[in-house]
């Protein structure tokens, strides 16, 4: 991602959050607020008409309106909030065989046709350095349809005071429990889209997202050592029903950590935050060596994410990420030998838009494609990319796995990772099973650090709480730990994966990619699972 | 409307300020035109320009704050962001940490704007991927690049007089280019403010050279070796220790700059002496507006001298509190070397390793601002003053605040823009013994 378009929020220091500078400052009662969708036809009906008479083989049309609150507070200080909102008009052409893209903020007739000429010059220009002509996979138009993210409370109904004072009242809780400090954030948004084609779809999708991050930092003055704990919740694709904790998405893990499925405690997530990363001060630093590692869903979604999920999407294996996020290890000899081992047996890793409450799902893509499920791996080996319609026909498909994507009306849009996830093991299984047969291992639990080289070999990660497992059980608690792996060998190390009653979701709502940069949402699924003889490192330093 | 004249700007930011009604009013108005070429696989991938104008309005009453913008500039579209601003304000929650609007500011212009940069076309920005694409054509070579360029301006008025002005233009260039057999890969980046000094043809000759030279890499066991880190590899890593440069969080005890017991590490020796960091907008080579995003006055800033900690960034809140003098903050690092470049730095290197890039650096610990990463795009050995062959790329587990105390020699400072980082940079090539390799990767 890049930094520099990106405002600062909570300081600048280390860690300091980084938000997208995204759309206008609005009142919040403009985000309750919605286009009629019949304006909205008629303002797309504009576009296909001026694209069809300039000489487009095809056009679509995307009229987005993008919502986006955010709350943040530090120990008794509300810091900001902030209300924003983005619209326009972006129409994608092909002419001569080429891609073309305009966009404008302007939504009346006029301004739409010229951006329908620009995209179309653009296309006709670029056409002179095209190789092949842009082959699409073919689809049928769905009509007049709609989609919505099944919520239970609109989260910008709720006003902000109640946001705050939930906010307030959770720092106040982590102090007490002896948080030297404390962050906590609420990041809403709503992308109301539009989306029409010249294959004859006219989609309105009203999309929402949920995420409460919190970041504790215990300090000992004495040693001048200090630590922080992450808040162990998941963005979803949900409504404000996420911050409702239910006592039947409450999971207490074996070693004492709770961890949180479909609602979440951000109180007393926070208030755990506290005293576990006062324990981090005191805990025994890691031996670094060969661990059998069981990594809880909280952690394993990143590693999913970052080896599985941006390794197999077919653009970087071709090479069009090659100069900025690279490119992948899973080149097509690889899926067209039909027996590459990705990971052992117990791994099969499917990509899925279709999974209620996640951050990736939708009823149609951004390319007015219905969502679907389809397997990446199965049973270890390498099945299948991620592909759009432009790539399909590249690895024999006849239809586009509906994983299209763009940020922003504003945005061209192109193939973003679908929630990629493991698939639960088949027989009974639970966390405290799966410890219990580890003789010298670390279970680790949230996310921490993440790092992985161009092509998706060699990958770090770090987490946020660690506990060493001796002789079956959970002993102690353990610092300056991180993994150093190579995926395949990652994945054949695979040895046990628990059943679908442990499985849940972490995700990322601001994944990067592409030049200029854009973001994504997604989550990943997983049950938590076990992985043997892992490279682990101690990463404590002495500055002097 | 994008890029506006200093009047024009003037008289609208004259206007917001009249009309407001609030206990104080700031406004900023930017406008820019960016433009690019994206290219992959030797073909043309995207390109576009994008024209934007905004004007943000943020008022307050008493420390209630409200913030609104908008992309019309007639007086009624004038009158309604002032007014939403400062319903916002009288609907927000009280800021205890609010800090009333700067008073009137001295900015002396920099030169941060080129015509030629302003002027740079569609055409352009072709032939820049056709002087990348064409050569690595003829040559079994691979080459996928962005380029990037963008004229702008900002401006900035508030109730209390205060008006400043500046047009400013960036180029950005980077093109990896890797073998056909996809064995070897080399890079080249390229930041500035006056495309005139900009030629595509000569640049690409760098990453075709590494795409080429990198092929048939050998492995050697990772551990703590020797090496040259070009600008480009060691940049990001310095732009990330200077995020613990800030005065709160080394003050509230989680900064590598706390000290032990309370306080913070201001004057203390921490680098190798010859560590020499400073900002300065006026810089010839990389000068940057000369305020900071509250419309503070950027100052020549000594940061760390000969290895001493000479400054800590105050927020203006934290300022006050700690009875400090709250200035602009940097736009720009500028680190000193020597007069040797890279290529001087590889003869007078008996063993070692270079470094062309460095990629996905993230933090693991800010205790020591332990920084986890992978070479990449060009990752040779080097032996009796010659770089000998290509060699795996390497993870490195390394804390900035370490490696600036291992310094062997310092070359010649070169202008480099990190895409994750908010600063313009002059960063020397750095040899540094015992930097920490702790895998090896099979990336190419």
């Amino acid at each position: 991602m890049d930094r520099r378009d990106f405002i600062k929020m909570g300081g600048i220091g280390l860690g300091a959050l980084i938000l997208p500078a995204y759309g206008r400052h609005v009142a919040a009662e403009v985000l309750l607020t919605k286009m009629d969708a019949a304006t909205k036809k008629k303002l797309a009906d504009v576009a296909l008409a001026a694209a069809k008479s300039g000489g487009a083989t095809y056009c679509d049309v995307r009229i987005g309106r993008y919502l986006r609150q955010f709350v943040i507070t530090r120990e008794d200080k509300v810091q900001n909030v902030v209300n924003t909102e983005s619209s326009g008009v972006g129409v994608r052409v092909i002419a001569n065989g080429t891609w073309g893209f305009a966009a404008t903020s302007d939504m009346d007739p006029d301004s739409v046709a010229r951006a329908v000429k620009q995209a179309l010059s653009i296309a006709k220009a670029n056409s002179r350095m095209q190789a092949s002509p842009v082959q699409l996979a073919p689809t049928k138009g769905v009509g007049e349809v709609s989609w919505s993210t099944p919520i239970v409370k609109n989260a910008m109904e709720v006003p902000i005071k109640e946001k705050v004072d939930l906010l307030l009242d959770v720092n106040a809780a982590a102090m007490s429990a002896g948080a030297s400090f404390i962050r906590s954030i609420l990041f809403l948004v709503n992308e109301q889209k539009y989306f029409a084609s010249s294959d004859g779809s006219y989609i309105d999708q009203d999309i929402h997202r949920i995420w409460a991050p919190t970041q504790v930092t215990a300090v000992d003055k004495a040693t001048g050592k200090f630590r922080t704990r992450d808040g162990l919740s998941a963005p979803r694709g949900m409504g404000y029903e996420y911050l409702d904790a239910k006592p039947e998405h409450r999971i207490a893990l074996p070693g004492g950590a709770v961890v949180y499925s479909d609602s979440y405690n951000m109180k007393e997530d926070a208030i755990a935050a506290a005293k576990q990363a006062r324990e981090k001060l005191t805990a025994t630093s890691v031996k670094p060596g060969k661990y059998d590692l069981v990594l809880d869903p909280s952690h394993l979604w990143l590693t999913i994410h970052e080896s599985v999920g941006h390794a197999t999407e077919l653009d970087r294996v071709l090479g069009y990420e090659a100069n900025y996020a690279g490119t992948s290890f899973v080149t097509l000899d690889k899926w067209k030998s039909k027996d590459f081992k990705y990971g052992s047996d117990k791994v099969t890793i499917f990509a899925d838009k279709t999974q209620p409450g996640t951050l990736g799902a939708v009823g149609y893509d951004d390319e007015g494609i219905k969502t679907q499920r389809w397997d990446l791996i199965k049973d270890g080996i390498l099945v299948n990319y991620q592909v759009i319609r432009d790539q399909a026909h590249i690895i024999g498909l006849d239809h586009s796995q509906g994983c299209c994507y763009a940020d922003s009306w504003s945005s061209v849009q192109f193939q973003r990772m679908a929630n990629v996830s493991l698939s639960p093991g088949k027989e009974k299984l639970a966390p405290e099973d799966v410890i219990k047969n580890v003789e010298n291992g670390i279970y680790i639990v949230g996310d921490g650090s993440f790092s992985i080289d161009q092509q998706r070999y060699n990958a770090q990660f770090g987490g946020q709480l660690f506990y060493e497992i001796k002789n079956g059980k959970v002993t102690q608690m353990l610092e300056d730990v991180a993994y150093q792996m190579r995926t395949p060998e990652f994945w054949n190390s695979c040895v046990a994966v628990c059943d679908d009653k442990d499985y849940r979701f972490g995700g990322s709502f601001f994944d990067g990619k592409g030049q200029p940069g854009q973001i994504s949402a997604v989550s990943h699924g997983s049950s938590t699972a076990r992985f043997n003889g892992a490279n682990v490192i101690n990463t404590a330093r002495s500055l002097g | 409307m994008s890029i506006m004249t200093e009047q024009e700007a003037k008289t609208i930011l004259d206007k917001v300020c009249k009309m407001s009604k609030a206990d104080e009013c700031t406004a900023q108005l930017t406008g820019s035109v960016d433009g690019n070429v994206r290219y992959a696989l030797n073909s043309v991938s995207t390109s576009g320009i994008v024209n934007n104008t905004d004007l943000a309005v943020q008022v307050a009453f008493g420390k209630r704050v409200g913030t609104a913008t908008i992309n019309e500039f007639d007086d009624t579209s004038l009158e309604k962001v002032v007014r939403r601003a400062e319903e916002l304000a009288k609907l927000a929650p009280e800021n205890p940490e609010f800090v009333p609007a700067i008073e009137k500011q001295a900015y002396k212009p920099s030169d941060t704007y080129a015509d030629k940069t302003a002027a740079i076309s569609p055409d352009y920005r072709a032939g820049v991927a056709a002087d990348c694409i064409e050569p690595c054509r003829k040559d079994k070579l691979v080459a996928a690049g962005f380029f990037t360029d963008s004229a702008r301006f900002t401006a900035i008025a508030n109730t209390k007089g205060n008006f400043g002005y500046q047009k400013s233009t960036n180029v950005d260039f980077t093109c990896t280019v890797r073998t056909d057999d996809a064995r070897g890969s080399g890079w080249v980046a390229r930041n500035l403010g006056d495309v005139s000094k900009f030629n595509a043809k000569n640049e690409i000759k760098t990453a075709m050279q590494k795409a080429k030279g990198s092929v048939d890499a050998k492995a050697l066991e990772p551990g703590k070796y020797t090496v040259i880190l070009e600008p480009a590899a060691s940049a990001h890593l310095v732009s990330d220790m200077m995020f613990g440069f800030d005065a709160r969080q080394a003050d509230e005890g989680r900064s590598f700059l706390s000290r032990k017991g309370g306080g913070n590490k201001l004057g203390e020796k921490l680098f190798d002496e010859r560590v020499n960091i400073y900002a300065d907008p006026w810089d010839a080579d990389s000068a940057v507006v000369p305020w900071d995003d509250d419309g503070l006055a950027r100052e020549k800033t000594p940061i760390v001298t000969k290895g001493v900690v000479e400054y800590l960034q105050y927020s203006r809140y934290w300022a006050q509190k700690q009875g400090k003098k709250a200035i602009g903050q940097p736009g720009n690092i500028i680190m000193t070397g020597g007069d040797k470049s890279t290529q001087d730095m590889i003869k007078g290197t008996k063993k070692g390793v270079l470094v062309t890039r460095t990629w996905y650096i993230r933090l693991v610990d800010p205790q020591t601002v332990l920084l986890t990463g992978l070479t990449r795009d060009g990752t040779f050995y080097i032996e009796n003053g010659e770089i000998k062959y290509p060699i795996k790329n390497f993870r490195f587990n390394e804390s900035p605040a370490i490696m600036l105390n291992n310094i062997e020699e310092l070359g010649k400072p070169v202008r480099v823009a990190d895409d994750e980082s908010p600063f313009i940079m002059m960063i020397p090539p750095m040899k540094l013994r015992d930097f920490t390799f702790t895998s090896l990767s099979d990336a190419v």
